[in-house]
């Protein structure tokens, strides 16, 4: 069971508090966008064996949704950060690269 | 025979005798026994049978790792079968069983499966049972049922309580052996917070047991002061009778404390599950001792070394008179040591070593004990107890040397670490060549949220077997996981002692090495699962060469013990077998818990009442004080129907849809969702959220809504009522109010986070009643306050103001077709508000109505019920309900989806009207067949019904449903099958079967 | 307004620790920028915290307090969101007068107070087990302490609570799931059940 760290009220808390969302950073597509985007947007989801970018919510918390770089293999967290942002920031890349050299976005 | 001496004893209390009984029969043990010393001190070796071939077994261990002497404990409401005699302490008035016999422990009969033993090998019941097919349901199968399953399933309620606690430490120490006491001590002289968990009822492990010297101190003496100390540090926790039962992701770890389990009936919980959060974990479990692979060595009375030293030291119980001690390895000497200082006869020690043991076998020769060096055991004779043992030379087939009378044999294969704790996050193994055992690999240890390891070993778990070594590991170790945890350890000198100088163990996987077929199909592996050498050999024969495949083929290490004994025997039979390294084999996955745990201890307080929440309105305790037939919705529980004295429910949902349309019903609509949205971009944000325009919307004024998500497929709907310029109170369906409440923020936090927009959930603000029916507003009227006529309140309006002394908030709207006031008052006064309305009522006729009544009246009316018409795959244009969406907007949630070919395809099936042609009802999801079959020889379908009732108002069956081309087939008679076979015949029509014009609620 | 009555109305259970239905309290939900000066001006004003160049409570912070004479208080809920506490009698008026102080900032003040349900555990250490059985949360004097305010789950259901000065701690749930907490808080409470841990 996993620890998260919630961006928005600090708290560190376990799994149980958290909901989890889905991969995080989808671009929507809307009213007048192509089929194959329109389908990416809604069906094509990313399934790494490694780092991987993710929505979580502090659903028994503070209610906010965050995003969170996580490791599908060692689940090692590398940083959970604010949902307002379109990708992920620079930061939290360079701890990735950091822990996992060679790794590319 | 077994037998309690004057001698030893340290655990027992020979002043406090306890009694009990076994099997019905009255025994007495001591204050500190276990169930199986007790036993054994009554000369009760035999405690049950095997699994498969119900062969007669005595205990071999005397721990967690016991195969054998499991028990059926207690009675009624606090009976639980499968419980090790090894780990139940004993107390006055316990009640044993033995399991797995009939119709006696001493005389089965299933044990004639002993003599067939040569025709059921390993697969026998995969092979024997294939063939033919159409013996599989009648012979095999209830067979095959008849014989599985261990012990008994209680039959009553349990009569206790249990419970979780949420604990958190910088460093939790697994173990309360002398490995774990050392290293919670040096990690706690950090500062650091530390947890200390302890199986047993005991502190220092088998330390005490085996003795020796630290500092010059006696062992025992040096684990007291140990843990004195550690007492009075007020950052240790110390918890015994609770078993570190699995450690999990991110450093979660789970306790399993019985604390009542040797004191049944006392207040409080049995068991308390502790969930653990620690920053460091430490494994400090010690080892366990292999048996021997022998033939016979299942026989009553054959037991490992350390656990006949045990029952000796700690509960003054000897197994036999003549005893046999059969080894690898120096470790048993000790036992053959032991027993001989207090007069039992130690007619032999067989080493299977050519060179024998080092200064422990000095001892023990000088001490008159026989000592036969490269020899070992070919087989154990004797039933329910041992009568002989026939020596043979270890590197031979088993032709006897000497047969030699004896009636207990003690047996050692060398230790194996117990590294499941380590295991279950991850931890990997190494293989040690010299002490022939897996012990947990450092280098690879589970990892944390941080990507660092987060466990690690000390003492005998982590391969150590000499106290001196045991002791810097675990001051290495405890420091260590203080410094990860944050805090400065403290220098430490390290206790010395002085290890026996021992030989190397000799790795022994079958005695002797060669041993023939008949010798390999007595000697045992699992004692649980009657699991043989000769069976593992022959799974690696057919090609089982993975060793999980060969557990379950086998069932080896499939039982409650989950092969603690068998398990590296057992792989090392089969490495041998296919002539491959045991590195190379590997092990099976150790999986939490350590040992099995009680359902209860994990439900926690999780049952009966409290099982899962139960949400009540305001008006609950009116509901179940005039008997409402409830049903749950979500996790709240509305009334479906409140019948009278006398009435079936049908005849009260009935009684309440004839009464509502006639005079006066009220209804319980609290659950309903209420979200309130509020700012500048409050009617952009709506705009969005449903499928029609709501920015449009009038203060004052109410609309009906939809809602869709991305994929375009119908997900909620209900009333929204705009209360001011920038402000909205949206309505949802009762299951939905969380779900849409969650929706709403994700949306503007994630997508729209630049938009001006708050949402609060008020659903439980309000009280809200429907007041609903010919009568609704005289009742109004009565109560007196605000102007609820037709001009002050038009249809589809709403006004606050005050009803009958309460501040109201009254939509004018109608689920049912009626005249209908929906009255939000706040949550603390629904129960008066609706008090005084069933008051005010009476002379109206007033009765309450549930939600079958509800649900009738709106199918009367044909509108739609999110869940009956919509289950995820249908569109709002699927129901007919394209007025409902809005052409002028650029966008809504599901708008691109609703461009799709798959949603714009006129095939889709429509929402109509179904009335049967003999006026019965519907069954409820048929299908309506059409011409042909499918690609499976499947009827062909051409629609279904989604809701269907008998209609009290036109007292007939009416449904609704969504048939192809429907809307363009009126009149046309479908056939629907039901489950039966029978077939309803039903006409299609609109689906609005009463007051199509709406006169009956504009009024 | 008349008759109005809290969801388990003063229900109490005596364990090992004292667990209390605290009756009506009143409750504004406001949500907005917790930097606004109006905004914290307002808060402060309505949940009793007068002073002029008060600050709203840190994240994760609540300051109350409740007494005979005195049930107010500010809550910290999120980064865009505060829980104000008055009397319950009082709690239109204040949020009139907080709507008031707000005037065109964007923000939502709403009452809340019949949508929730208080209680308290009483007992010092005792109490502080009690919610360690039912949350996932470190209730630990050195971890959780007076004047923090923690929202989390309790069992199965979402709650919030804080500890006062003399270690009562007040619980916050939704109305609805009242008996739900009120049974979760008797058992862990029931005797013979203390851990000893704190």
């Amino acid at each position: 069971m996993l620890i998260l760290h919630c961006p928005y009220c600090g708290v560190k808390g376990e799994e149980t508090e958290f909901a989890p969302g889905g991969e995080a950073h989808l671009a929507r597509h809307g009213p007048g966008s192509t089929d194959d985007d329109f389908k990416s947007y809604l069906f094509s989801r990313k399934n790494p064996r490694g780092v991987h970018f993710e929505r979580w919510r502090h659903a028994s918390g503070c209610g906010k949704w965050f995003h969170a770089a996580r490791a599908t293999d060692t689940l090692e967290v590398y940083a959970t950060y604010k949902a307002q942002t379109l990708a992920p920031p620079k930061q939290v890349l360079d701890i990735i690269a950091k822990k996992r050299p060679g790794w590319n976005i | 025979m077994s037998t309690r001496i004057a001698q030893h004893g340290r655990l027992i209390d020979r002043n406090t005798p306890v009694k009990f009984t076994f099997n019905g029969q009255s025994l007495s043990g001591f204050h500190g026994d276990t169930l199986a010393s007790a036993l054994l001190a009554s000369d009760q070796m035999l405690m049950g049978r095997s699994f498969k071939y119900h062969r007669p077994r005595g205990v071999v261990a005397s721990g967690a790792e016991e195969p054998n002497a499991l028990m059926g404990l207690g009675t009624g409401a606090r009976f639980e079968p499968n419980q090790r005699a090894t780990t139940t302490e004993l107390f006055g008035g316990l009640q044993a069983r033995s399991q797995n016999h009939w119709p006696s422990l001493e005389h089965d009969i299933g044990a004639v499966n002993t003599y067939l033993s040569r025709f059921l090998p390993a697969g026998f019941y995969y092979k024997m049972f294939m063939y033919p097919r159409a013996f599989w349901k009648h012979v095999y199968e209830p067979f095959i049922r008849m014989s599985a399953g261990l012990g008994q399933a209680p039959t009553d309620k349990d009569a206790d309580t249990y419970e979780h606690f949420y604990a958190f430490a910088d460093v939790l120490v697994i173990g309360g052996g002398i490995a774990g006491l050392q290293s919670a001590y040096s990690a706690a002289r950090s500062g650091a917070k530390v947890l200390l968990l302890e199986q047993t009822a005991h502190w220092g492990g088998r330390a005490p047991v085996d003795g020796g010297h630290v500092d010059d101190k006696p062992v025992d003496t040096f684990v007291d002061e140990l843990v004195s100390e550690l007492e009075s540090m007020p950052n240790v926790t110390m918890l015994t009778r609770c078993m570190g039962a699995g450690i999990y992701d991110h450093g979660y770890a789970t306790g399993y404390q019985r604390l009542t389990d040797h004191t049944p009936g006392t207040d409080g919980p049995r068991h308390r599950l502790w969930r653990i959060r620690a920053t460091r974990i430490i494994t400090a479990t010690g080892a366990i001792e292999r048996p021997l692979s022998f033939a016979g060595n299942d026989v009553p009375g054959v037991m490992l070394a350390s656990a006949m030293r045990d029952y000796l030291v700690n509960h003054g119980v000897t197994i036999g008179q003549r005893i046999v001690v059969v080894t690898n390895n120096d470790d048993a000497y000790r036992t053959a040591i032991c027993l001989h200082k207090v007069g039992v006869n130690v007619l032999r020690i067989l080493d299977a070593r050519p060179a024998g043991g080092g200064a422990l076998m000095q001892e023990a020769r000088d001490i008159g004990i026989r000592i036969d060096p490269g020899r070992g055991i070919a087989k154990v004779t004797g039933g329910k107890r041992v009568k002989k043992v026939h020596i043979c030379a270890q590197d031979g087939s088993g032709g006897a040397l000497e047969e030699l009378a004896c009636d207990a044999v003690a047996m050692s294969g060398g230790w194996s670490p117990v590294v499941h704790l380590w295991s279950h996050c991850g931890g990997k193994l190494t293989w040690d060549r010299d002490l022939a055992h897996f012990r947990p690999d450092a280098t690879r240890p589970p990892t944390g949220s941080d990507g660092s390891g987060f466990t690690s070993v000390a003492g005998c778990a982590n391969g150590h077997m000499g106290l001196g070594d045991i002791l810097r590991d675990a001051i290495s170790a405890g420091k260590a996981a203080a410094k990860e945890a944050g805090f400065k350890p403290k220098k430490q000198a390290t206790p010395q002692s002085v290890a026996a100088d021992e030989a190397p163990l000799e790795p022994v996987w079958l005695m002797p090495r060669n041993a023939r077929y008949s010798l390999r199909m007595k000697t045992w592996l699992d004692f649980q699962n009657d699991v043989k050498v000769s069976d593992v050999q022959l799974a690696a024969r057919e090609g089982y060469e993975s060793v999980e495949h060969t557990k379950r083929y086998t069932t080896l290490g499939m039982a409650t013990d989950q092969g603690k004994l068998s398990n590296i025997n057992g792989l090392a039979t089969l490495a041998n077998a296919l002539n491959a390294d045991i590195p190379t084999v590997g092990t099976t996955t150790f999986r939490p818990p350590y040992t099995p745990i009680s359902m209860g201890s994990i439900g926690g307080e999780a049952r009966d009442e409290i099982f899962q929440p139960i949400r009540r309105t305001p008006m609950h305790e009116w509901h179940e004080a005039n008997n409402a037939d409830f049903e749950p919705v979500g996790h709240w529980r509305r009334p479906y129907a409140f019948p009278r004295h006398g009435e079936t429910t049908h005849d009260a949902v009935t009684r309440e849809v004839n009464n509502t349309r006639q005079h006066l019903g009220l209804l319980d609509a609290s659950s309903l969702g209420k979200l309130l949205v509020k700012g500048p971009d409050a009617g952009k944000f709506l705009d969005m959220l449903y499928t029609n325009m709501m920015s449009s919307l009038k203060p004052g004024r109410c609309r009906y809504g939809l809602m869709c998500s991305e994929n375009g497929f119908l997900i909620d709907d209900g009333v929204v009522a705009r209360i001011d310029d920038d402000t909205f109170l949206c309505h949802t369906t009762t299951g939905g109010a969380d779900r849409i409440h969650g929706l709403m923020e994700e949306w503007l936090q994630t997508e729209w986070w630049d938009w001006q927009v708050y949402v609060a959930n008020l659903t439980e603000q309000y009280a809200q009643i429907g007041v609903v029916g010919p009568n609704a507003r005289k009742v109004l009227e009565k109560l007196g306050g605000m102007d609820v006529s037709a001009d002050a309140l038009s249809f589809m309006g709403w006004a606050d103001g005050v009803i009958g002394g309460f501040n109201a908030r009254v939509y004018r709207i109608s689920f049912s077709g009626e005249l209908s006031f929906e009255i939000a008052v706040a949550a603390s006064q629904g129960r008066a508000f609706w008090d005084a309305l069933m008051a005010a009522g009476q002379e109206f006729g007033v009765m309450p109505y549930g939600t079958e009544a509800l649900h009738i009246m709106r199918a009367e009316k044909g509108f739609i019920m999110i869940g009956d018409e919509s289950d995820g795959t249908v569109i709002p244009q699927d129901l007919g309900l394209h007025w409902a969406i809005s052409k002028k907007k650029d966008d809504y949630l599901g708008k691109r989806a609703h461009a799709r070919m798959a949603m714009t395809d006129t095939d889709r099936w429509q929402l109509v009207g179904l009335e049967t042609t003999d006026g019965s009802t519907l069954p409820d999801g048929a299908y309506a067949t059409a011409q042909g079959v499918n690609a499976n020889g499947q009827r062909m379908t051409q629609g279904r019904v989604t809701s269907t009732y008998h209609s009290p108002t036109l007292n007939k069956g009416i449904a609704m449903g969504l048939v192809h081309h429907g809307p363009d087939r009126m009149g046309e008679v479908l056939e629907f099958p039901g489950i039966d076979g029978k077939v309803t015949h039903a006409t299609i029509v609109n689906p609005v079967f009463f007051d199509p014009e709406g006169e009956k609620q504009n009024v | 307004m008349s008759d109005a009555i809290s969801a388990l109305n003063h229900a109490q259970f005596t364990g090992f620790a004292e667990v209390e239905e605290c009756g009506l309290q009143g409750m504004i939900t406001l949500r907005g920028d917790l930097t606004s000066k109006p905004l914290i001006a307002g808060a402060r004003t309505a949940g009793g915290r007068d002073g002029r160049d008060g600050k709203m409570p840190k994240m994760g912070m609540a300051e109350v307090a409740i007494s005979v004479a005195d049930r107010n208080g500010v809550c910290w809920m999120s980064p865009d969101e505060v829980l104000v506490l008055c009397p319950y009698d009082k709690v239109e008026a204040q949020l009139m007068a907080l709507t008031t102080k707000l005037g065109k900032t964007h923000a939502l003040a709403v009452n809340v107070s019949d949508a929730r349900a208080m209680f308290r555990v009483s007992g010092g250490t005792a109490a502080r087990e009690v919610l360690a059985k039912l949350c996932p949360v470190d209730m630990s004097p050195g971890a959780f302490k007076p004047g923090m305010f923690r929202r989390t789950r309790m069992a199965q259901v979402a709650a919030a609570f804080w500890m006062d000065d003399s270690e009562d701690i007040y619980i916050i749930c939704f109305r609805s799931v009242a008996q739900y907490v009120f049974d979760l808080l008797k058992i862990a409470a029931q005797p013979g059940s203390q851990v000893g841990v704190y």
